[in-house]
């Protein structure tokens, strides 16, 4: 296959520009592979993540060609034959040198979603039964790898840089996981609401569509937890009965 | 001299795979102050690759499992030369390990009634992986991480350590570098656990990531402690061969376990060909006798595709050479055909391997529900590590554990798929309990600053060269090196290959000391490139020396020139400790004899 040339986001945050390499492509190769052979002839210092080069632990995010993915899952011949690539680093995340970015912010994230609470073991043997159909939605949330190519591409994130009022659909999708989770005991509907911000998502399903894992985030994940809002704070009945008799939480924060 | 910034803390982990973070939880549990260090981000490491499941005898599948006959499994497995005190405790508290994870928010995989499903997998006689479809490491990484994190422990991301710190004989702290700055650091603790995985990016077929250089093994040795069984590598059977670019990524034994099979190019199934003595008792008369194990039918035997890896590697490796391999080398696994078998077979196999049937159509076109896999061994995981006591993990070195890859014994001679995920949550609570002990009865030690300037000094070493100066790059010399012990020291092994690879990584060792970084120390690649070469270098020159000392073919280490088991090897583990003029020395240490009732657990359990 012929030589192809890339433009790579090089440099810090006090100076960057794209800088052009070429080298040649051979059947099958990965843009991860690109960037590691470029490493290897002309820029040994060529600053990116990976780990496994598989899609299973979502080091290697970057933006290709401007739509945010994995590298070591995008192929070559997949990209426009003959035409420049183009890599940058994800642009939502503070940057720190070429294709790496600070994302330690959603590490923060996690620590402030409140942890997992099971109900006290149920069953004869001390553990719990659960069938199947009850956990394959947590499932499809647990595929998550963290790749963060979601929080790169929300808008609330991205243009509005609501870091502090939003947690993002990644920490959204975890939350679902959690409060789907059948022997999860937590309440989290409240702060879901409020300090999660989960009112930000308008749904515009940008989300969903960068999912290396295709899992349905906005579907499946936040307008699940939408209802539960509505339901918690919004209902009319419950607002209704409110005003005779105040629950729990609810006077507080209706 | 350069600056450094000093941490305090009572247990130190090198490593956040599933043996970092159970060890850190653990130490923090019991009320240490413990930090955790680690290369990747936390949640990347090794152990998201794990597919096929974690093994324990909970009998949720077949009630006739119990923790002696995955005791027995595992020995066998290990051909006996395992550290049978590790096998014992690794087979009666994985279940126990397993289901606190159930505790912590893992979602494993059902059985109809509820309960944790578990599958078959090689050399394991009854289903007994817990597992959550075929990503299984990563439910568990991410369910040790999801409570780390609410446990305070003081996390280091994106850091590698250069090396250990010592009071005396007494391991104190460890010296490392952010990869983010280049700055360097200093973590003073009472106990260190080392938990850093594998080697096998010193081979160039590896399903391993860039982080397996073998730095737990190489801080350990340099530190004074021993490694043990060092020549047993594991080249796991199935990796994928064609395009290039995928080759040696992992393809789950659990394609296997769900009924899949190996055919070479003439559509033979050909593993039927040669089954070890040991294990035909146990193992399918026909295709049909297979099928039916894998479908839970008690009454049958496992089919040979699933006896132990070594030996399916060695298989496949015979075929590939006898010119009955597929057009790139490898031989062909098939899932799709158990569509003869069962109606919604792509249903199902989308269902119980998606990560599989995601991998291979993104990476290789193709879609295994309906066209069989190329596939052919590759460099998966060590044996060999810092050899440990039983009970504690302590290494020959006070203050200094280790647990998982890393550490050496339970394995033996060869490592049973499944048992690796259950060893780092045994072993890895084992270390951390034992080191927050260690820790709160010793205190902190002194530190030596010359150790510390030392160790930034070599550190630093890389930017003098500079490539005009007559540097190297370090790429150029890992390449190398990779080349040597694939070629010499792989699968198939012999005294004069293995003689000129000794040689060759005699000749890396010289180079490597120019090894050469441009630039400067801010997220610098070539740099951490040029860093870890000595501690590749050390292991590889282990595993060279040890299967080199080994003269039979047991477990994972086949030689040619040895084709058969020996008696007289089958009486020793090979130690390796660094001599008091810096050269690797190697010991026969006998190995220690069962206990009269463990003996019994095996006998019964043939």
């Amino acid at each position: 296959m012929p030589a192809t040339t890339f433009r790579i986001w090089r440099g810090d945050p006090t100076s960057a520009q794209f800088k052009e390499y070429t080298t040649d492509i051979s059947e099958g190769m990965v843009v991860l592979d690109a960037v590691h052979q470029i490493q290897a002839e002309n820029a040994p210092d060529l600053a990116c993540r990976w780990n496994c080069k598989a899609g299973k632990c979502g080091s290697c995010s970057a933006e290709i060609n401007g739509r945010p993915r994995l590298m070591c899952m995008t192929r070559m011949d997949e990209l426009p034959p003959g035409e420049t690539v183009t890599i940058e680093p994800m642009r939502a995340f503070p940057h720190v040198r070429d294709l790496v970015t600070d994302v330690s912010w959603n590490f923060g994230v996690k620590e402030r979603i409140k942890r997992f609470r099971p109900r006290k073991p149920d069953a004869p043997d001390g553990t719990w039964r659960m069938q199947q159909t009850d956990v394959d939605r947590v499932q499809e949330f647990r595929k998550c790898i963290e790749c963060f190519l979601c929080q790169d591409v929300c808008h609330v994130l991205r243009d509005h840089h609501k870091h502090e009022e939003f947690v993002g659909p990644r920490y959204l999708v975890h939350l679902a996981a959690l409060e789907m989770h059948p022997l999860d005991t937590e309440e989290r509907v409240r702060e879901i609401r409020r300090a999660h911000g989960i009112g930000y998502c308008n749904i515009t399903k940008c989300c969903t569509k960068v999912c290396p894992e295709h899992i349905t985030i906005t579907d499946n994940a936040i307008i699940p937890l939408k209802e539960r809002v509505v339901d918690e704070f919004y209902d009319p009945l419950t607002r209704l009965l409110r005003v005779f008799k105040p629950r729990r939480g609810a006077s507080k924060d209706g | 001299m350069d600056p450094f910034t000093t941490h305090e803390h009572e247990v130190l982990v090198i490593g956040a795979g599933g043996a970092g973070l159970r060890a850190a939880i653990e130490a923090s549990a019991l009320g240490c102050r413990t930090a955790v260090v680690c290369k990747s981000l936390l949640g990347k490491a090794h152990t998201v690759m794990a597919e096929g499941g974690v093994a324990a005898a909970l009998s949720n599948v077949d009630d006739r499992d119990s923790w002696k006959v995955h005791f027995a499994d595992t020995m066998r497995g290990g051909q006996y030369l395992n550290n049978w005190r590790m096998v014992e405790h690794h087979a009666r508290e994985a279940p126990a390990r397993v289901r606190e994870l159930e505790a912590w928010g893992a979602v494993f995989d059902r059985t109809p009634d509820g309960r944790i499903l578990q599958r078959n997998f090689g050399g394991h006689r009854y289903p007994r992986l817990a597992h959550v479809g075929d990503r299984t490491g990563l439910e568990m990484i991410r369910t040790l991480q999801d409570h780390g994190v609410h446990q305070g422990l003081d996390v280091f991301m994106e850091m590698t350590v250069i090396d250990l710190l010592r009071d005396g004989d007494r391991v104190v702290g460890a010296v490392g570098y952010d990869r983010e700055r280049g700055r360097f650091h200093v973590w003073r603790a009472g106990a260190v656990v080392l938990a850093t995985g594998g080697i096998g990016r010193a081979f160039r077929i590896t399903s391993n990531s860039w982080e397996y250089t073998g730095d737990g093994h190489a801080l350990a040795y340099r530190a004074g402690a021993e490694l043990v069984d060092m020549e047993f590598v594991q080249f796991h059977p199935t990796g994928m061969v064609w395009p290039p670019s995928v080759r040696g990524i992992l393809v789950t034994e659990g394609v296997r376990g769900e009924g899949g099979v190996l055919r070479n190019k003439d559509g033979r199934r050909f593993m039927f060909d040669d089954i070890p003595d040991n294990y035909k008792a146990q193992t399918a008369d026909s295709e049909d006798e297979g099928w039916r194990y894998t479908q839970g039918d008690k009454s049958a035997r496992r089919p040979p595709e699933l006896l132990t890896r070594d030996h399916v590697a060695r298989c496949i490796n015979r075929e590939v050479k006898a010119g009955r391999g597929t057009p790139h080398g490898g031989v062909y696994l098939d899932i799709a055909w158990i569509k003869a078998r069962i109606p919604d077979a792509e249903e199902h196999i989308r269902k119980k391997l998606p990560s599989m049937h995601h991998q291979f159509l993104q990476l290789a076109n193709l879609d295994i529900t309906r066209e069989p896999m190329e596939v052919g061994p590759t460099t998966h995981y060590v044996m060999g590590g810092v050899r440990v006591e039983g009970d504690t993990q302590m290494s020959t070195v006070p203050g200094l554990f280790a647990a998982g890859e890393v550490a050496g014994g339970l394995h033996g001679a060869n490592r049973l798929g499944g048992n690796s995920l259950s060893d780092l949550l045994v072993f890895g609570k084992r270390a951390g309990e034992h080191a927050a002990k260690f820790a709160r009865e010793r205190g902190a030690g002194a530190l030596d600053r010359a150790q510390v300037d030392s160790a930034i000094d070599a550190a630093l070493a890389p930017f003098d060269h500079g490539i005009e100066g007559g540097g190297e790059s370090p790429y150029a010399i890992q390449s190398d090196l990779q080349q040597i012990m694939q070629d010499y020291v792989g699968i198939v092994r012999l005294e004069d290959e293995m003689a000129r690879a000794l040689h060759g990584i005699g000749l890396l060792a010289k180079r490597a000391e120019h090894a050469a970084a441009v630039g400067h120390r801010e997220y610098n690649p070539g740099w951490h490139s040029a860093i870890d070469l000595r501690n590749l270098l050390t292991v590889a020159e282990a595993v060279t020396r040890c299967a080199m000392e080994r003269k039979e073919s047991r477990g994972a280490q086949f030689r040619e020139d040895y084709p058969g088991k020996s008696e007289e090897c089958s009486k020793f583990n090979l130690v390796v400790r660094r001599g008091a003029d810096g050269s690797m020395g190697l010991e026969r240490r006998p190995v220690a004899p069962l206990p009269e009732e463990l003996a019994a657990v095996v006998k019964e359990n043939a």
